[in-house]
């Protein structure tokens, strides 16, 4: 396949960036979207000129690590995949491919295609946790008995990656997905009741100070989510919000 | 530039001044659903008086009397409900600007919003302004035009006139198409809006699907019921 990509290159933190266009050959229909990124990184070195940087780390859709804008779309083009998991076969020969990084004023670049998601860490150290007593006597979790479907739906929760492709598709760059199926993980569960007051006040609030958007329910973070997480746990969120306020 | 500029003064103000009044994003949410949700109420309450100008003129008239001189009405509901209309199109305004900061300083070169959600949720802000365009109509086409009659003037009380002014103000083809328009992104917005303020107040079970219908019917219906009362009173004109 011959392909004209059009990236992001910006030096670091604090410099302009700008667009840069790099003609390639020889892509392979059966490459992942990061192993073209790695013969194009090959042919930069090989000429002396500098990588372009990306984020990435377990290559099979589990880290959520390699985040950037493909196309307009996070993720690119396909559905409930990740960019290691998006196979070339998903474009066409002579395609022009826009690169650039997920956007959001709390998801400052790095550099090139990395931006810094710490962001989300905080959300999550705010109250995406229980307490545990670890004092000897620990109880063991499979001695609370959890309905299927609870624990089902709490799974599923759980399995969002902090990949971040839910702000970057919203048009109000709002981390609420995220936020939400971080709270829901622990509040569809009885271990995580103790906190459940604090946890959703104080996620929202980190949510916020972090400069995240306010959603409007337009539901573009469920549709790119590569887990799936749907707009059922920002209802559940609210609600535990609402809950949570009333009790002060 | 000056677009620019306006932006770099407005945009931290209007942070700041929003997180002043209502700290957090969910209530913010909820001021937009619930100020949302009494206008769809509005909305309905309108609808109904507005059917009886085609089958029951004189109950048109004599509802339309009561709810002009009515003192509850007049000096609690209506103020309630300007106030109402101003807190959702303020609180629109406001959180579309915040939204937009929140992108953050470079924008996408290439940003395919209609891969991953409708236009009409994406542009709330559109359908809404046309909305507040034609709330000025019709503020100036009917209330106006009532106050002015009311409360300045020796006009006497007359439970008999309403049907007749209404019918004259859709004589002219401009209006009737205005209004039709109008209410074409009305239906719009709450296409978007009505279902998605249930969605904000966290309504979450084994119903929403229900509601979701019934959002979508209601949202369809009213609006095209008021232009089709819109039409019939174009066509026929009261006469002398
Ligand atoms: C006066 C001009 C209006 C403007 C500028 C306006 C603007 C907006 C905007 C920007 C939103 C999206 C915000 C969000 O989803 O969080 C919205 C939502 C909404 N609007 Fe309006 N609107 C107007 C009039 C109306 C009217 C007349 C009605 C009802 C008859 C209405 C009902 C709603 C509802 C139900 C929502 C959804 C709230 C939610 O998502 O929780 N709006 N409006
Ligand atoms: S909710 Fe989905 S899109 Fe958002 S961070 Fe989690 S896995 Fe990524
Ligand atoms: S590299 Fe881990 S999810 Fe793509």
């Amino acid at each position: 396949m011959k392909l004209n990509l059009k990236i992001w290159r910006q030096k670091d933190a604090t410099s302009k960036g700008q667009m840069v266009e790099y003609p390639l050959k020889g892509i392979e229909e059966d490459m992942s979207f990061l192993e073209m990124l790695d013969v194009l990184n090959e042919q930069l070195i090989n000429k002396g000129e500098e990588p372009i940087e990306f984020d990435h780390d377990c290559r099979e859709g589990i880290c959520g690590t390699c985040s950037m804008q493909i196309n307009g779309q996070p993720h690119g083009p396909d559905r409930l995949i990740t960019v290691c998991q998006l196979h070339m076969r998903s474009f066409n020969d002579g395609d022009t491919i826009v690169i650039e990084p997920f956007r959001a004023k709390a998801f400052p670049v790095i550099k090139d295609l990395i931006v810094d998601r710490s962001a989300f860490d905080r959300i999550q150290q705010a109250g995406g946790f229980v307490s545990v007593n670890t004092s000897g006597n620990t109880l063991d979790a499979n001695a609370i008995p959890i309905g299927k479907d609870i624990a089902d739906t709490a799974f599923n929760s759980a399995t969002c990656i902090g990949c971040g492709a839910c702000v970057a598709a919203c048009k109000n760059a709002s981390a609420m997905l995220f936020t939400s199926a971080k709270v829901s993980q622990f509040a569809l569960l009885p271990q995580g009741q103790v906190e459940a007051t604090e946890r959703v006040q104080n996620m929202v609030r980190q949510m916020d100070i972090e400069g995240f958007g306010n959603c409007t329910n337009t539901g573009a973070c469920e549709v790119e989510c590569p887990k799936g997480i749907s707009l059922e746990n920002i209802a559940r969120m609210n609600k535990e919000y609402y809950k949570a306020s009333l009790k002060g | 530039m000056l677009i620019t500029r306006f932006y770099s003064i407005f945009v931290p103000l209007n942070t700041q001044l929003m997180s002043a009044l209502i700290k957090s994003s969910l209530a913010r949410k909820v001021v937009m659903a619930l100020s949302g949700l009494f206008l769809v109420f509005f909305l309905g309450q309108h609808f109904v008086i507005n059917v009886t100008s085609v089958i029951a003129p004189d109950t048109f008239n004599s509802w339309s009397h009561f709810m002009g001189y009515n003192p509850l009405v007049q000096y609690v509901l209506q103020p309630i409900l300007i106030l109402g209309v101003i807190v959702h199109f303020v609180m629109g305004f406001m959180l579309e600007l915040q939204n937009r900061a929140a992108r953050g300083g470079v924008k996408y070169a290439s940003y395919k919003g209609s891969a991953n959600a409708s236009w009409i949720s994406r542009n709330m802000l559109i359908s809404g302004a046309v909305v507040l365009a034609f709330l000025g109509l019709h503020f100036y086409d009917f209330w106006f035009p009532e106050m002015t009659y009311k409360y300045f003037g020796d006009n006497p009380e007359n439970a008999t006139r309403y049907l007749e002014e209404t019918v004259h103000k859709f004589e002219p083809i401009w209006r009737t198409v205005l209004y039709i328009i109008s209410f074409v992104l009305l239906a719009l917005h709450l296409l978007h809006g009505f279902a998605s303020s249930f969605q904000t107040m966290g309504v979450n079970n084994k119903y929403s699907s229900a509601i979701k219908t019934f959002t979508k019917v209601y949202a369809i219906a009213i609006p095209l019921g008021f232009i089709l009362i819109a039409i019939y009173h174009h066509l026929n004109p009261i006469t002398h």
